[in-house]
């Protein structure tokens, strides 16, 4: 058996190695979410694309708050749906920099609605990663501007009334519609083959940043088994089923040839 | 070298003083009274003359994020705006004083509350000078009382901001921004390379190019740890008050009776001082620089010495008067006077109400 052990650790056995982009730290999210996931997948692109020297990510405030922790690259935490803001003041000064956003719906798509549409609508050469879960994570469960029809959490206690608070909000149909982006994409990593579709798609989008052809957004769409109240398996089936219907993957616009 | 001198107004004077000291970028929202200097800047096209960025924002809110970032990439960045407009940028300015980031604003204050009037104001001394947003935190405010100053105190502002790792507030008002004066210009000074960032600011997020990546945040969930983050600040702001003090004193040496003022009622203020000297009333000024740190210690030691009574005179309801009272600490009858909501003290009234409630009283 011991034989067997030290095989395994030579370097021509190796199968799998996690990106040195990651830190060690052990990631703060609730077992199954999503977001441990994207922030693999975001790393392993820089890291394949030989960016990290030059690469300025920004932490949104919403569970991936602490995200400075785990990605190892410089970050930048920004005020509650600013990261935009940020991106666009550190990008404008350093046009030569890789320079990527990950933020939540709510940080997005409610309180940084302003700063996402204007940065979109600027074109400004930067990345945007949008996890959406339909819910506010961090703060407890409460509704998200992206919550579904009908769709329960701790402010919609009966569901989501659209009469009284509103319709879910398609932000990447919006920013779509906006000259300023060049590739606009939704994706999930709910299963191994999205997963892999969505580092692609975060690849593309930091190829096009270094292209110098608009803003880049990609949005995951991703569960949140803490806020939605399920297991982890329960909540990608209920994402399947409900999210995906209402948030379906592929990408929205690509860049002109 | 024969010195350039150029007839410009307060907000003008300040633009063309940010491209001269290597200013990297400037993020702004128009508001009267300040939107010249926007306008100067575009129209100068400092993109050419030093490379400096000049973006109009969505709105204040993403003028302060706009400098976080680029304050955070160790870069000079600057912005400008008027009341409501800095209003809204105090959640922005919390995040930086936390984050320990500089950056240079500039507040050509109007009156208020709300909309209020687009007329000068002195109305956001607290605003300025005790924090703004939450958390325990101060500006470097220093207040200019003429263009040439509002030239000159830029560069000042960055120098401080840079050396603390603080925002630097400029606090000017309508009539410093929009008069004209004449002002003598720098030779242009270049802006840093990214070496020299790099070995000036080795906390920059610049991309972790031979080092350990870099990390901009405040926040620190450990309340241990936050609270040591908060002495550190805290540390800083004893040897700013202990050391970036900066005051000037008119007709001082004799006097027995102190007006305290600043920016624009200062001016009005020194010609009080001739008329009450024209009458043999021994009164002098002493004109804050800077309101934080605030002269505390020299009023305190003149309060000691010779003066019998202070008037704070201020174009607000009394605000700076806190400050002054804290200084003469009870020693000796300090009151607060002034005219608001855009309306301008005159120096013949500032005088009858030093003649009639200190002196006489
Ligand atoms: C100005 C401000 N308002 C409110 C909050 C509280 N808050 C923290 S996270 C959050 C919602 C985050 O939700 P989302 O962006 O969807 O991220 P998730 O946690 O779901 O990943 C809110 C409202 C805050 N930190 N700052
Ligand atoms: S609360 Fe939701 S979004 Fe936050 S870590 Fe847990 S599962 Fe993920
Ligand atoms: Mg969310």
């Amino acid at each position: 058996m011991a034989e067997v052990k030290e095989d395994i650790k030579k370097p021509e056995n190796l199968v799998y190695k996690k990106t040195d982009l990651m830190t060690d730290k052990t990631l703060s999210y609730c077992p199954g979410c999503g977001h441990g996931v994207i922030h693999r997948m975001t790393m392993e692109v820089l890291e394949e694309m030989g960016l990290e020297e030059e690469t300025i990510g920004i932490a949104p405030v919403g569970c991936s708050v602490l995200a400075y922790e785990f990605m190892n690259v410089d970050m930048q935490q920004a005020a509650h749906g600013r990261a935009p803001a940020l991106a666009t003041g550190i990008k404008r000064v350093f046009p030569e920099k890789t320079v990527f956003t990950y933020q939540g719906d709510g940080d997005l798509a409610a309180i940084g609605t302003a700063e996402t549409i204007h940065a979109c609508n600027r074109g400004e050469n930067i990345t945007i990663i949008f996890v959406n879960n339909g819910i506010y994570g961090m703060t407890g469960g409460q509704m998200a501007p992206t919550t579904l029809e009908g769709m329960k959490s701790s402010t919609t206690p009966y569901g989501r009334d659209t009469k009284k608070m509103g319709h879910p909000l398609k932000m990447t149909e919006l920013v779509a519609t906006l000259p300023g982006t060049c590739y606009v994409t939704r994706q999930a990593v709910h299963k191994p083959g999205a997963v892999r579709k969505t580092k692609k798609a975060i690849k593309k989008a930091l190829e096009y940043q270094k292209a110098e052809k608009g803003t880049s957004f990609v949005e995951v769409v991703s569960n949140c088994s803490s806020g939605w109240k399920m297991t982890p398996v329960q909540a990608n089936k209920w994402m399947e089923e409900n999210m995906f219907p209402f948030y379906p993957l592929g990408d929205i616009k690509k860049p002109e040839k | 070298m024969e010195k350039e001198l150029r007839l410009m107004k307060g907000n003008e004077a300040i633009a063309e003083a940010a491209i001269r000291a290597g200013v990297d970028a400037y993020y702004g929202y128009p508001i009267t009274p300040q939107s010249e200097v926007m306008e100067y800047l575009t129209e100068q096209q400092p993109e050419d003359r030093t490379g400096m960025v000049v973006l109009q924002a969505e709105s204040e809110v993403a003028s302060i994020n706009m400098i976080y970032g680029a304050a955070g990439a160790g870069k000079r960045a600057m912005t400008s705006s008027s009341s409501p407009g800095i209003s809204l940028m105090q959640e922005g300015l919390s995040y930086m004083a936390g984050a320990e980031l500089p950056c240079v604003l500039l507040n050509v204050v109007r009156g208020g509350p709300g909309l209020g009037t687009i007329q000068p104001s002195q109305a956001d001394y607290f605003q300025s000078t005790k924090g703004g947003g939450h958390g325990d935190y101060h500006l470097i405010t220093l207040a200019p009382s003429s263009v040439q100053e509002m030239y000159d105190f830029l560069k000042i502002s960055f120098e401080l901001a840079e050396k603390y790792r603080n925002p630097a507030m400029i606090l000017s008002d309508g009539a410093i921004g929009q008069m004209m004066e004449k002002v003598i210009l720098d030779e242009q000074v270049p802006r840093r390379t990214e070496e020299e960032i790099i070995k000036d600011f080795p906390w920059a997020s610049t991309g972790k190019k031979n080092r350990e990546r870099n990390i901009i945040t405040s926040l620190e969930l450990d309340p241990a740890k936050q609270e040591q983050v908060n002495l550190n600040i805290q540390k800083k702001y004893r040897e700013i008050e202990e050391k970036e003090v900066r005051f000037e004193k008119v007709q001082c040496d004799d006097a027995e009776y102190l007006l305290v003022a600043y920016g624009t009622s200062a001016r009005l203020c020194q010609e009080t001082v001739k008329l009450a000297r024209d009458k043999g009333i021994k009164l002098g000024l002493l004109r804050p620089i800077t309101l934080y740190p605030f002269p505390m210690k020299e009023i305190a030691s003149m309060v000691e010495k010779q003066v019998k009574g202070v008037v704070s005179v201020e174009m607000s309801a009394g605000q700076m008067i806190e400050d002054v009272k804290l200084a003469v600490n009870g020693k000796v009858p300090a009151e607060h006077y002034g005219r608001f909501g855009g309306m301008i003290p005159s120096p013949e009234d500032i005088l009858e109400f030093m003649e009639k409630q200190i002196m006489g009283g």
